[in-house]
């Protein structure tokens, strides 16, 4: 058991493609990071970096207290799960997870035993004489995990372990891989580009974007406050609206030209964009002109009813938004839909994408 | 094969028509003289064939008896388990090399399938010329080292000196086949074998080797049957069955006692045998080999 310590950390390919940008991430011991980001990000890459499959091109990677940067991955001690599994095809359950305590030379006995515990946490134990070509996928993927476990290493790490399965199982793996982490109380770094499994799993969410690091924190408190349009727009499902707007005398103008008012906001004169939650707003009764918020009048695109509630695209200022109201919306498609959005539900970004934290 | 569908010619005759060149040449070139052997090999004859006479299983009871045919026996069991590990272990290794190559990939590969496509006749003469004690570069070398290299007298050095040409020809093929085994093998399983502790000859061994299994096996047919029936031009051309018998294969046998000392009965009765081990290796391929195997 051990913290993960990564300071500026980078990976250059060739020369010039620069995959991870000078990354820096602290995880505590015992804690469950997760990196989450669209592929091509870097997070993969990172997690490599971290578990000594990809050579680190500048930075330092702390394990313990200790940096691994010129460590092979049997020396520093980790354990890995792949998206694939990366079952020894050949082998039993049995020897598929007792291949890396062998290898370490550790007594028959001691291996035994190890095997057969990880089995009973996993319910691994009717399977021990099987190949894994005689697996389910599920099963297969507690193997992996097996594999990992016995090993008691000082952190685990997850390339994208539930991609492979279908939505069901998914969801029922992702309960328990964060039961068994905490549980074993190890370390661990977990990749995934589902948002969902990253808010749920996470104790600390890292958002990467292009091969940086856009956010660090815990998921609620992304979640609530996005520090830029870009992982605004990256969690949550469906994820926030984000509107464009200039601000003159009288108030805001829409990216077509609509004019809304102000409500208090400090838009910068290089312009803002307006960020706000689907769920994150009431449907307006009457012709409120009041308000303590923001009131946007949308044109109903679609509508979808998902049972306890329903999701209203619509068009406001040029731009698409999605709203969430619950049970079913009474809008249909050509509706106009006003909508007020509380000021303190409201985000606002700057030009550049980066928060604007309100003032005061 | 779910989607198959059965073409239907509009003329009853017009599959057979196509199909005719290729039977034809079967049969003029495979089942005629095959059945011209079995037929030979009851019978004896005089070399101007004057007389023929029925002897039953004569021919078979005189070649098996014979020390000679036992001795070639040997010697295609020695030539052709050198051969096909030879060629394998080189070309396993060679491949494992070319799998690490990043640069110039292609290269490399481009190169290592060339022998291949060398007649074998060629390559036995090609390596005739490095190492004929008299003429060869490389003999040449061989002996100003101190070593006293003569195949021409030396049965052993004769041996050693067509093993190397017929596994140098095979390398590229077993190489070829190689390289697509290990490429099959996820990358991932490598790098959890690393991670699992594993260096890189035991992850070789306990990994890497393990799953190339149904490509080694394939190969070891393969090549059996390569150093068996086409290793013929290259024994021809280096050494011609000699010093003595010393590389006389059971192929080349035939050769020798029908087309140069005319025994027909015994050289016909010697193919059928032959034709008894080709069809039991083929037995075993189809067996265990083309299981693996799936058309689309």
């Amino acid at each position: 058991m051990a913290s993960v310590e990564l300071t500026n950390v980078r990976k250059v390919y060739g020369t010039s493609v620069e995959a991870v940008k000078g990354v820096d991430i602290a995880i505590e011991d015992g804690a469950l990071c997760v990196l989450v980001g669209p592929s091509g990000c870097g997070k993969s890459t990172l997690l490599r970096m971290i578990a000594g499959l990809e050579s680190i091109t500048d930075g330092t990677v702390k394990i313990g207290n200790s940096v691994v940067n010129n460590l092979g991955p049997a020396e520093r001690d980790i354990a890995m799960v792949f998206q694939n599994y990366a079952l020894y095809p050949h082998m039993k359950v049995y020897d598929n997870m007792a291949y890396g305590l062998r290898n370490r030379g550790m007594p028959k006995d001691q291996i035994d035993k190890r095997v057969k515990d990880a089995a009973q946490i996993l319910e691994l134990t009717h399977l021990l004489e099987r190949r894994p070509k005689e697996l389910s996928g599920g099963q297969r993927q507690r193997v992996a995990m097996g594999r990992a476990i016995v090993r008691s290493p000082k952190v685990f790490l997850f390339d994208e372990p539930l991609s492979n399965l279908d939505a069901k199982l998914r969801g029922q793996m992702r309960v328990e891989i964060k039961n068994l982490q905490r549980q074993l109380g190890v370390t661990s770094v977990y990749v995934t580009h589902d948002q969902l499994e990253a808010m749920t799993l996470a104790d600390t969410l890292v958002v990467m974007n292009a091969g940086s690091v856009e956010q660090i924190g815990a998921p609620l408190d992304i979640y609530e406050k996005p520090a830029s349009t870009f992982v605004a727009s990256f969690i949550g499902a469906p994820p926030m609206n984000l509107v464009h707007v200039t601000a003159d005398s009288t108030g805001l103008v829409l990216k077509d030209g609509t004019r809304i008012g102000a409500e208090g906001l400090a838009v910068p004169a290089a312009g803002a964009v307006i960020g706000f939650r689907p769920e994150d707003l009431e449907v307006a009764a009457g012709s409120e002109t009041h308000i303590g918020g923001l009131l946007l009048e949308l044109k109903v695109l679609g509508v979808e009813p998902v049972g306890a509630e329903s999701y209203v695209y619509g068009i406001v200022g040029g731009e698409r938004v999605v709203v969430r109201v619950a049970g079913r919306s009474i809008s249909e498609t050509g509706d106009n839909l006003r909508v007020i959005i509380p000021k303190e539900k409201l985000h606002l970004f700057g030009a550049d994408g980066k928060r604007i934290p309100p003032a005061g | 094969m779910a989607s198959s569908t059965r073409v239907t010619f509009p003329n009853k005759f017009l599959p057979y028509l196509l199909l005719a060149p290729q039977l034809a040449i079967t049969a003029i070139f495979f089942y005629w003289p095959a059945s011209q052997a079995i037929y030979q090999s009851v019978l004896r004859e005089d070399p101007f064939g004057l007389s023929t006479q029925f002897v039953g299983l004569g021919n078979f009871k005189r070649v098996i008896s014979d020390a000679n045919y036992v001795n070639s026996l040997q010697v295609t069991v020695i030539f052709s388990m050198a051969t096909a590990l030879i060629a394998m272990a080189l070309a396993l290794l060679l491949a494992v090399m070319a799998d690490k190559v990043i640069r110039g990939k292609g290269i490399y590969r481009t190169l290592m399938i060339w022998p291949y496509a060398v007649a074998p006749a060629i390559a036995g003469m090609l390596w005739l010329f490095l190492f004929n004690p008299s003429m060869g570069t490389l003999a040449y070398l061989v002996r100003s080292a101190g070593y006293n290299w003569d195949p021409l007298l030396n049965g052993d050095q004769a041996m050693v000196l067509v093993v190397s040409a017929a596994a140098w020809k095979q390398i590229s093929y077993n190489f070829l086949f190689f390289v697509a085994g290990l490429q099959s093998i996820p990358k991932s399983l490598i790098e959890a074998a690393a991670i699992d502790g594993a260096g890189e000859t035991k992850r070789f061994w306990t990994i890497v080797f393990p799953l190339l299994a149904p490509t080694t096996f394939f190969l070891l047919v393969v090549n059996t049957v390569y150093a068996f029936f086409d290793t013929f031009g290259i024994i021809h051309a280096v050494t011609g069955g000699g010093p003595g018998k010393a590389t006389e294969t059971l192929v080349y046998k035939v050769y020798n006692d029908g087309f140069v000392n005319l025994i027909l009965g015994d050289s016909a009765a010697q193919s059928v045998i032959l034709m008894i081990i080709v069809i039991g290796l083929t037995a075993i391929q189809f067996r265990y080999v083309e299981r693996k195997v799936h058309y689309g």
